[in-house]
């Protein structure tokens, strides 16, 4: 029986495992075939787009099932792509236990967002557009989580940011929305220069880019003792170092201050890309690639237990997350209260990954996928149903009127919140507590995170009050969106409610499957010390936060054109938290001063400098055909012609000898016969 | 100097005088009257030698000058009919003018 | 060399000399007439009676009277206004000096090799006409239809042309 499992697992692996490029290959040949299509072409479009994703998700889930079955497998392949010099470049790809839930995740999370913007995108003209970039950006997101090559991941990562400049700018005819687009492009861009140098670095050190290669992979063992023998200043490792670099680029994606900037103003795309994009999946992507590279970061602890780079990117998380959530409180447009919301729980995920380890980081970020999906979705819907409209303050009442959207949005907001036992964000973000509290190096990150749980009950209340309670402040009565929008809304609920199950300290199926352990069902899971403790606290604190939020807003519902409470009370700091702490601005007046100067210097330069010497040489060359001419004109065919005219007049000069005169005749032939005789006699003499 | 001598030189100074004649006058007539004195030069260089160079022949030197003498004479008839010609055409006999004939 | 040799030679080259040089063209021919007869009386003196005679009668009598015609008839007796010397005429000056120079190097040249002076040929009247008449009769046939020849031709050259004259 074991050995038939066994054979199994083998001939399911050797089937799997070197097609597994299909999963991210077949959404983007769908995407190419649909950008061939016509405009008008919407259904097979849309069916194409979902058929591939479907089809990337059920071979997904074949993976999943397969390295379910054998705990820790780690498979990786890799191959040559070209040479460089002696050494060769490769690529591969992975299948180990955390590729293989990213890729559930993204593949199903992605698969109902699809089907959701059949009905979200239905009265766009440009629907098929639309299908064909979000098929490639998927394709390329999948292409990122089975990556085994940093190259190929890099390749794949810049994929991911150019469709996500192409979803944000989707209607590019809207000044702002291709201003955004193009901010997100410049932000993520300053985060991947350094990504860039860190694999660089790597390179020449380890003279691999691949992440696993049977024991001489940049990241195994072997090349990490390399690394860890070098220092690279200010107290880091190379290891250290090299993984900071890499933790810029994850910074940048993942909206990590200061690189956060540019994720508010995604939101200008259409809903269902905000869901897909900056929400579940490419700012995981960030947080993906430090799970991937944990060992490089995690390499060579310190006596305080934890390295140096692990410790940068705990605080930066951590303050991330407090930063966010604060300025989320006072925004007003839906979307942007969500895309606040979302750079506050990457926050949480990267402090989760420095002080907890990959499974801690992964999971929140697993059931953050689901929940924010199903958020920004049930957003879409009520956008939908206001008509277009984006401001929380001219919306209310919508429980009423939109009772299914009202209900699993009510679902995912509990689940961002925490809400005990009943919903996975609680299990999730709980795990992140745990790892603060046993942190050895310091407790603040604890406190602040705990501090962000509390803001996060607050203005998530704050808008859910906004929104669905009250009176209608909208002009217009709202309707519930059609069952193509519901039906995924319902789903995401599901597993918002579902997964926390798989991440209790009782039954840690996550963490063993990441850690690649064996399982088993254990109660006294929960006789951790502090846990029930942790558990107790972030409870009231989620109590806390959602009454005082009710208080505020829940009890009568604002008039459109009153103050908010909060800003009545405290009209200071409810000003900066509404101008998101003008973080835009010091950037405008700092990095974009000094590069319109740097820019209009090189324009100078170019013009005058550059410009000046391409002028000359052209100016040289000018003098030099001149000078030519010249002397082709003058001295060649002047010199030829005075030969000519010479010529003729020296044939003139001889013909002037012949005047028609006798005399002259006559004078020349005496001068001939003396000449003769002349001659004769002297040659006759004796 | 040998009497021969001296009648040669009186000849070589009679032609140069005919020919500069010839050469420097702008009358036609004059040019056939230094020709006149060329051919007279000539002849009387040949006179000379048959009075005092060897005599192989005794008559040849005398009927060489007869003929040239006589010759001398159709030429000049010749030369002058010409000359009157031109002058009734050109009515100038000046050498200076006639160049209708140049290259 | 005896001194009416110096005496003839000296008015035939003062004759020719003055033929080539006065102004008035009369008077050259009328000097040519002086040289002619100085070249006779020259040819007498070298024994050459018949050649002396027939110099006087051809050349004094024909070609002297032959020239004072023509420059009668083509008014040579006017001195044209530029001068009687050709242009450029000190070339022919020069010219005409080098003849002489070269000349009479041949003459003082070969004066040097010449033979001794021998008698004059004895030769009468009668051998000239019988030489005439014998050896040199083709010459002297051929002698006279130039002259015949020459007569027609200044005839028909020398001729008014009948529409020119109107």
């Amino acid at each position: 029986m074991q050995d038939q499992s066994l054979n199994t697992i083998a001939i399911a692996a050797s089937i799997i495992m070197p097609a597994l490029v299909l999963v991210p290959g077949v959404p983007m040949i769908a995407a190419g075939a649909i950008s061939l299509m016509k405009q008008k072409r919407r259904k097979t479009a849309a069916r194409l787009a979902i058929g591939s994703l479907g089809f990337s998700f059920l071979y997904s889930l074949a993976a999943f099932i397969l390295v379910a079955s054998r705990p820790g497998m780690n498979i990786c392949t890799y191959t040559n792509w070209f040479q460089v010099g002696q050494s060769y470049v490769e690529l591969g790809w992975i299948l180990d236990p955390l590729s293989a839930v990213m890729l559930v995740m993204v593949s199903f999370v992605g698969l109902l967002i699809f089907i959701y913007s059949i009905g979200y995108m239905e009265h766009d003209e440009n629907f098929t557009r639309f299908f064909c970039f979000m098929s490639l950006f998927a394709g390329a997101m999948l292409g990122v989580v089975i990556a085994n090559s940093l190259l190929l991941l890099f390749m794949c990562w810049e994929l991911v940011g150019l469709t996500s400049y192409l979803l944000i700018g989707f209607w590019y005819q809207k000044p702002a929305a291709a201003a955004a687009a193009k901010k997100a492009f410049l932000t993520t861009r300053v985060g991947d220069v350094f990504f860039l140098l860190g694999m660089v670095w790597l390179y020449s050190q380890t003279g691999t880019l691949l992440l696993y290669k049977g024991g001489a992979g940049a990241i195994e063992p072997a090349a990490l003792s390399g690394l860890l023998a070098q220092q690279a200043g200010l107290g880091l490792t190379a290891a250290g170092a090299i993984g900071l670099l890499i933790f810029c680029g994850a910074a940048g994606k993942s909206g990590q201050f200061p690189l956060h900037v540019w994720l508010p103003d995604a939101m200008e795309g259409p809903t269902p890309v905000s869901a897909l994009i900056h929400a579940a999946t490419m700012v995981a992507a960030g947080v993906y690639l430090i799970a991937r590279v944990y060992p490089l970061l995690a390499a060579g602890p310190c006596a305080c237990g934890s390295t140096t780079a692990l410790i940068v990117v705990t605080w930066v998380g951590a303050f991330t997350a407090v930063f966010a959530a604060l300025i989320a409180v006072a925004q007003n447009d839906i979307k942007r209260i969500l895309a606040y919301s979302t750079i506050s729980q990457l926050g949480y995920m990267m402090a989760g990954l420095g002080m907890g380890g990959v499974a801690v980081g992964v999971f929140h970020l697993i059931t953050h996928g689901f929940f924010k999906a199903l958020l920004f979705l049930g957003a879409g819907s009520v956008i939908h149903g206001c008509r277009d409209e984006q401001d929380i303050r001219r919306m209310g009442g919508l429980r009423k009127a939109m009772p299914l959207t009202f209900l699993t949005y009510a679902i995912g907001m509990l689940a961002l919140c925490g809400f005990p036992l009943l919903f996975s964000g609680f299990w999730s973000k709980d795990g992140i507590l745990d790892a603060a509290l046993h942190w050895s190096v310091a407790r603040t990150p604890l406190y602040m995170l705990v501090f962000g749980a509390l803001v996060t009950a607050f203005y998530m209340t704050r808008q859910v009050a906004y929104v669905f309670f009250g009176a209608q402040r909208g002009d217009e009565p709202a309707h519930e969106s059609p069952r193509v929008m519901t039906a995924p809304l319902v789903i995401l609920a599901f597993f918002a409610m579902a997964l926390g199950l798989i991440g209790t300290p009782a039954w840690p199926w996550f963490r063993a499957f990441i850690d690649g352990r064996a399982l088993s069902l254990d109660w006294h899971g929960f006789d951790e010390p502090g846990l029930l403790a942790l558990m107790g606290t972030s409870t009231l604190v989620v109590f806390l936060g959602l009454g005082l939020g009710w208080w505020l807003y829940g009890r009568q519902s604002p008039a459109p054109e009153e103050q908010d409470a909060l800003e009545e009370l405290a009209p200071m700091p409810w000003g900066w938290l509404c101008d998101r702490l003008y973080v835009d601005e010091l950037y405008e007046v700092t990095v974009i001063a000094f590069y319109s100067w740097w820019a209009r210097v090189a324009d100078w330069l170019d013009r005058r400098i550059w410009g000046g010497a391409v002028a000359g040489v052209a100016w040289a060359f000018r003098g030099w055909a001149q000078f030519n001419r010249f002397l082709d004109t003058n001295w060649v065919d002047g010199g030829f012609d005075k030969g000519c005219e010479e010529l003729a007049s020296g044939g003139g000069l001889l013909s002037s000898v012949q005047n028609g005169r006798v005399q002259t005749y006559l004078r020349i032939l005496a001068g001939a016969v003396v000449a003769l005789v002349a001659i004769l006699i002297w040659s006759s003499r004796p | 100097m040998t009497p021969l001598s001296g009648y040669l030189l009186v000849a070589a100074l009679l032609f140069s005088i005919g020919l500069a004649g010839a050469l420097t006058r702008r009358n036609a007539i004059l040019v056939l009257i230094g020709i006149e004195l060329m051919l007279n030069a000539a002849n009387l260089n040949l006179i000379a030698f048959w009075r005092y160079g060897p005599h192989p022949e005794a008559l040849t030197g005398m009927m060489f000058a007869l003929f040239s003498i006589a010759v001398a004479a159709a030429e000049a008839a010749v030369g002058l009919g010409l000359i009157i010609q031109i002058h009734r055409h050109a009515h100038t006999t000046d050498l200076d003018r006639m160049n209708r004939m140049r290259g | 060399m005896s001194l009416v040799f110096y005496v003839l030679a000296a008015l035939t080259l003062a004759g020719a000399l003055a033929a080539v040089t006065l102004k008035n063209t009369v008077h050259c021919a009328l000097a040519l007439t002086v040289a002619f007869a100085g070249l006779a009386l020259l040819y007498l003196e070298l024994d050459a009676q018949f050649a002396g005679f027939a110099q006087i009668l051809v050349y004094i009598g024909a070609v002297a009277i032959l020239i004072v015609f023509a420059i009668l008839l083509t008014k040579g007796s006017e001195t044209p206004k530029e001068g009687v010397y050709s242009k450029n005429s000190l070339a022919g000056l020069v010219m005409a000096a080098g003849v002489f120079a070269v000349l009479g190097w041949a003459v003082i040249e070969s004066a040097k090799v010449l033979p001794n002076e021998t008698a004059a040929p004895d030769v009468t009247v009668l051998q000239i006409g019988n030489a005439l008449m014998g050896r040199y009769v083709l010459p002297l046939e051929i002698v006279a239809l130039l002259l015949t020849a020459a007569l027609i031709g200044a005839v028909i050259v020398a001729m008014h042309e009948k529409e020119e004259t109107k």
